[in-house]
């Protein structure tokens, strides 16, 4: 199916299930421990063998000795794999998947050096200490301060440029009576998600099978393939349950390309784990940024000029973090730009987490606006407000946006939240011991739709079965999924049956950039759409307008049960979505305000978030229930950003030193306030054929800036290098009486 | 972590007999702390005697008026124990306001005591560091350091004593009461317990190997208002930045912090500087500190932590 045109009225407007808060259908499976999670598949391989991989203690250089023999000879031990035995790889492949072990350089810390196998896990992990490794060390660049003035002009990620101008900045900019220009940094982040990277690899002849944990099964299968220089057909993986995955499992790491080879070289399936440690290093980040906002403005508040540039660093050949790129969109302004600048550091891979892009340039932007307002006395939603725009500022009313309700999202935020209450004037606020302060900040993220496809089968009981290899990494997929199907085949939710994470199966969108529901809810509505055709036909009625409810297809007076017209196997159908150009014609995104009310401790600047509300138009809202946990948990991470989450770099040997979950602080319950959610009634009939678009990264986009904006409300302080820990507020603090 | 033997016993005396037989042995308690570095072959021992049978796990009131505490009291029953809450409060508060319920419900006092380093270089096994491997250096010294010890450091070693618990104990002067391998008991002041870096960072406490904590005896309650303020980066479940313990009576008062040295620290010649005001009582207490650049900020955070605390008190 192509969706190249607005969505008309279809079944889906019927909201008889799709719209309303439904419980995760496999929510009691994972409450009582039977869904099964990528190491546990015991039964898949009751043999399996455990691997232990051994990380690099160097930032950068090379092994120059290495000795396994105690290893080797160390009880249990099956295997151990270093780059003197690892089979020959191929190329880089989809999924950033990369050689692992291929020689004796070492391109980060973490970087393994050995893989373990033996009968046991202890066995592994006790032998894999035995091994003796000598290293060369060579000086890395690992400073991103220090190598800014080396970052170059990177090539585009995906459709997001390096620079973008549009009028004449500088000029515009110079010549703006109300002009700011500051600097913000936001540090290194790591995912944290609770399940760790994990993959259990088992060979069938030349047949690769893989249960790993992965966003992208189809990504990682293809790039499984191109490393290990076989045919995609015949690399299957599987993820079928995935305890988070934040962007970090959108790749494919060592986990997943070292366990193949060794389960291949020993005929054997086997399985391992990354340590949590390890996870910190060996997997992906989120690159630490420098952004330079400039804005122009009116002394009435109209945003003349604005320009957003970025400074981050990747290892060479890797991508940039897009921090720049909602500045093009969110607000108006003649003369406009952007930039991304790119070092090449030699510390761990950086790539997407968590709203890429938005999630950081939001925390700089918006606290810039914040900023600006208070320069020309405005409040800052007027501020928003005013600099609202219907059209992407960089073309003009020809490309309009599919739907946003910003305003209405600040409007709404501000008298629900009690905006009205602020002072204005910092430090006016107390609460006992603390300085109360009230911020608030816009939130966009970009709608991004992806191709996908699904099949769907009517058995002969009349249950639909719903298949793809979409993937549910604790978002409620598996849920939305079955609500889509029950409302366009007319059946309870109950009857429906939802597999997914297979790549056996056809070919989804996968979880990544809130595209995930959205795409392959579509997917299910296009293979529906086809069975109904379908069922129409074999039942003898005009496709048009048959009604299905109940588990009937009827029309007029005539009626014929589901069941009635499954074949004794069952009727399959497949289908695809393919979205077609109307992004470039319309501007989408989803957009939100965040209101954030903080306390900051007047001895101690210690910073808690005491009310955290979000309002939100992201199109149709499929599943109130799943939509919410989804912004609450965005929202938490939102928290995380602003005040602790930040990946400590220790520049002498290029590595993050806090790699462990007692030292890399996210939020723990007692840091969360209450928090609440507010939807705006919206349908996007340019988004999709479901009128929805990307929900969960909304949570997260601009929190960060409503929670500095409020610590600044509160104490008079901007920091402008988050995480905003205590000790940077401290000497600004008053003197204790 | 390496292979290792195990053993479970049921007494003080067998507990010490055991580690006469096993040289490379150590006791496991709740085994949050061990275990965890047993994983990263920071501890490695031959033998493991578990202790957790040992009874000594209850707290009774002593002929002096105070209470002794059985080594194998778990932290959360410490915490709620109705005479502890009552007469030694900054002991109840230090250990609620330290790791997680879990946690809590495991760890014992003795165990606690004994915990070990937080400094992140202390756990990374790739890195040097003379807590972990005597000789090797301190990374810690012009790397990362914000969590780290302003006073109390050497050349040697800068990580702070991460308990809270402790640090109350310290302020009440518990005494900690022992048997020794052959047999032999004693008791030791905590003020004598925990030893400072030097150039032996490894060695942390008067312990001779092998000797077993039987309990914790506290002298008799000592009135007053008790507080215990730990400041730290999030709301719960993180180690102290700095730490504030005090039990102020009259104008007479004691105060003991955490996060800021490398063993519980208390000065008692500050405490007479109660007098003169905050300011006095935190610059006597930290005299001769030489925070790092990154850890300097506890200076002025301890000094205003405990003036804080101590308006409360007099509020
Ligand atoms: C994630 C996390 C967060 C934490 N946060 C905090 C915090 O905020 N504040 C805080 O104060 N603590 C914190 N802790 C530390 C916790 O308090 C300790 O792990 C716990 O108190 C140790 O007690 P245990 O009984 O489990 O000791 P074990 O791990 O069993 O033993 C620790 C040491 O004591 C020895 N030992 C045990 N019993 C005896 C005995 N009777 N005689 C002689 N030696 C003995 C053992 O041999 C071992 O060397 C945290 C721990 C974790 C894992
Ligand atoms: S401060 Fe102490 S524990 Fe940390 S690296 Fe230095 S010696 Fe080791």
């Amino acid at each position: 199916m192509d969706f190249n045109e607005a969505a008309g009225t279809n079944p889906i407007d019927q909201t008889r299930v799709v719209g309303h808060a439904h419980d995760r259908v496999d929510g009691p499976l994972k409450v009582s421990g039977r869904a099964t999670y990528a190491y546990e598949f015991h039964n898949e391989a009751p043999d399996a063998a455990y691997g232990y991989m051994l990380g690099a203690g160097i930032g950068k250089g090379r092994i120059e000795a290495l000795d396994t023999a105690a290893a080797e000879a160390a009880p249990g031990v099956l295997l151990v794999l270093t780059h003197r035995n690892a089979p020959e790889q191929g190329k880089k492949g989809k999924g950033s998947a990369r050689a692992q072990m291929a020689s004796a350089e070492v391109r980060n810390f973490d970087d393994p050096v050995a893989f373990v196998v033996a009968e046991s896990f202890e066995q592994a992990r006790e032998a894999a200490h035995m091994i003796r490794v000598r290293y060369v060390t060579e000086p890395g660049r690992f400073d991103l301060v220090a190598e800014r003035g080396n970052a170059k002009k990177p090539e585009p990620k995906g459709s997001t440029l390096a620079d973008t101008a549009v009028g004449d900045f500088e000029a515009g900019f110079a010549a703006a009576p109300v002009q700011l220009d500051v600097t913000y940094t936001t540090p290194d982040q790591s995912h944290a998600m609770i399940e760790p990277h994990a993959t259990l690899a088992i060979w069938h002849c030349d047949r690769l099978t893989v249960y790993t944990s992965n966003q992208m099964p189809n990504w990682a299968q293809h790039g499984l393939a191109s490393i290990l220089q076989m045919e995609p057909t015949d690399v299957r993986v599987i993820s079928r349950y995935i305890g988070g995955g934040f962007g970090s499992k959108l790749f494919v790491y060592g986990d997943i390309i070292i366990t193949a080879m060794a389960a291949r070289k020993l005929q054997r399936p086997v399985k391992m784990a990354l340590t949590r440690p390890q996870i910190f290093n060996h997997t992906s980040h989120r690159p630490a940024t420098i952004q330079r906002l400039r804005i122009g403005a009116t002394p009435d508040g109209a945003i003349t000029a604005i320009g957003h540039e970025v400074w981050c660093g990747n290892q060479e050949g890797g991508t940039f973090e897009t921090a720049a790129n909602q500045t093009r969109l969110l607000y108006a302004g003649k003369h406009r730009m952007t930039s991304h600048r790119l070092a090449v550091l030699d510390l761990p891979v950086g790539n997407a987490m968590r709203a890429p892009g938005e999630a950081v340039g939001l925390m700089a932007l918006e606290c810039a606006v914040d900023e600006l307002a208070e320069r020309l006395r405005m409040d800052p939603i007027e501020l928003r407000v005013m600099n609202d725009t219907q059209f992407d500022p960089e073309t003009g009313p020809e490309r309009p946006f599919s739907s946003r309700k910003f305003v209405e999202c600040l409007r709404t935020g501000a008298d629900r939240f009690g905006w009205a209450k602020r002072n204005p004037k910092p430090g006016q606020m107390r609460d006992g011991h603390w300085l109360i302060g009230i911020g608030v900040a816009g939130a966009i993220r970009e709608n991004l739709t992806m191709k996908s496809a699904a099949r769907v089968t009517l058995d002969p009981q009349g249950q639909v079965i719903v298949e793809s290899s979409m993937t549910d990494i604790g978002t409620g997929t598996y849920t939305v999924h079955a609500q889509i199907a029950a409302e366009m085949m007319g059946v309870p939710m109950e009857r429906v049956i939802v597999h997914m994470g297979d790549t056996d199966m056809p070919e989804a969108a996968g979880s990544g950039g809130s595209w995930g529901a959205n795409s392959s809810g579509s997917g299910v509505y296009a293979a529906c759409d086809k069975l109904r055709r379908v069922l129409a036909q074999k039942a003898g009625f005009n496709a048009d307008d048959v009604v299905f409810a109940g588990g009937k297809l009827s029309q007029g007076n005539r009626s014929v049960t589901l069941e009635s017209l499954a074949d004794p196997q069952g009727l399959s159908v497949e289908a695809e979505i393919d979205f077609g150009d109307l992004t470039k014609r319309y501007a989408q995104a989803s957009f939100g305000a965040h209101f954030c009310e903080v306390g900051v401790d007047l001895a101690t600047a210690e910073v808690r978030v005491r009310r955290l509300m979000s309002v939100a138009a992201a199109g149709r809202i499929l599943n109130p229930k799943t939509a919410r946990s989804q912004c609450i948990g965005g929202m938490t991470m939102g928290i995380g950003a602003a005040l602790m989450e930040q990946c400590v770099v220790d520049t002498r040997h290029g590595y993050f030193v806090n790699h462990d979950l007692a030292e890399y602080h996210v939020p723990v319950h007692a840091d969360i306030p209450d928090m609440d959610v507010i939807f705006l009634e919206e349908l996007d009939d340019k988004s999709s054929p479901l009128k929805a678009k990307g929900i969960g990264e909304l949570g997260i986009c601009g929190v960060g800036a409503a929670v500095a904006n409020a610590v600044y409300n509160a104490c008079g302080v901007r920091i402008r290098d988050y995480p905003l820990t205590l000790d940077k507020i401290l000497p600004h603090l008053p003197p204790m009486v | 972590m390496k292979a290792f033997t195990y053993e479970r016993v049921a007494s003080p005396r067998a507990a010490a007999e055991a580690v006469r037989r096993n040289p490379g042995a150590k006791f496991i308690a709740g085994g949050t702390n061990l275990l965890d570095l047993m994983k990263l072959q920071i501890e490695v021992p031959t033998h493991l005697i578990d202790v957790n049978h040992v009874g000594l796990d209850t707290i009774e009131a002593t002929p002096e008026g105070g209470l002794r505490i059985g080594a194998l009291v778990r932290n959360t029953d410490l915490a709620a124990d109705r005479r502890v809450r009552r007469d030694y409060a900054v002991l109840s508060r230090a250990i609620v306001a330290g790791a997680s319920a879990q946690l809590r419900n495991r760890a014992t006092t003795a165990g606690n005591l004994l915990q070990r380093s937080r400094c992140s270089y202390f756990y990374d096994t790739t890195k040097p560091c003379n807590k972990r491997a005597p000789g090797s250096g301190c990374s810690a010294i012009g790397g990362f350091s914000r969590n780290l010890a302003v006073i109390g450091v050497s050349d040697a070693c800068i990580s702070q004593h991460p308990s809270d618990m402790s640090v109350a104990m310290r302020l009440l002067d518990a005494t900690i009461e022992t048997v020794m391998p052959d047999g032999a008991s004693r008791s030791i002041a905590i003020d004598g317990f925990h030893t400072l870096p030097g150039d032996t960072p490894h060695v942390e406490t008067v312990l001779q190997p092998g000797e077993f904590i039987t309990g914790v005896v506290l002298p008799k309650p000592l009135g007053g208002k008790h507080v215990y303020r730990k400041v730290r980066d999030r709301a719960s479940y993180a180690f102290a930045t700095v730490s504030v313990a005090a039990v102020i009576t009259g104008d007479r008062a004691r105060f003991a912090f955490g996060g800021v040295a490398t063993r519980p620290w208390r000065v008692t010649e500050a405490e007479t500087r109660y007098g003169d005001g905050a300011q006095a009582v935190a610059d006597t207490a930290l005299q001769g500190a030489t925070p790092t650049r990154e850890n300097a900020f506890k200076i002025p955070l301890l000094q205003r932590t405990l003036a804080a605390v101590i308006s409360d008190i007099k509020a």
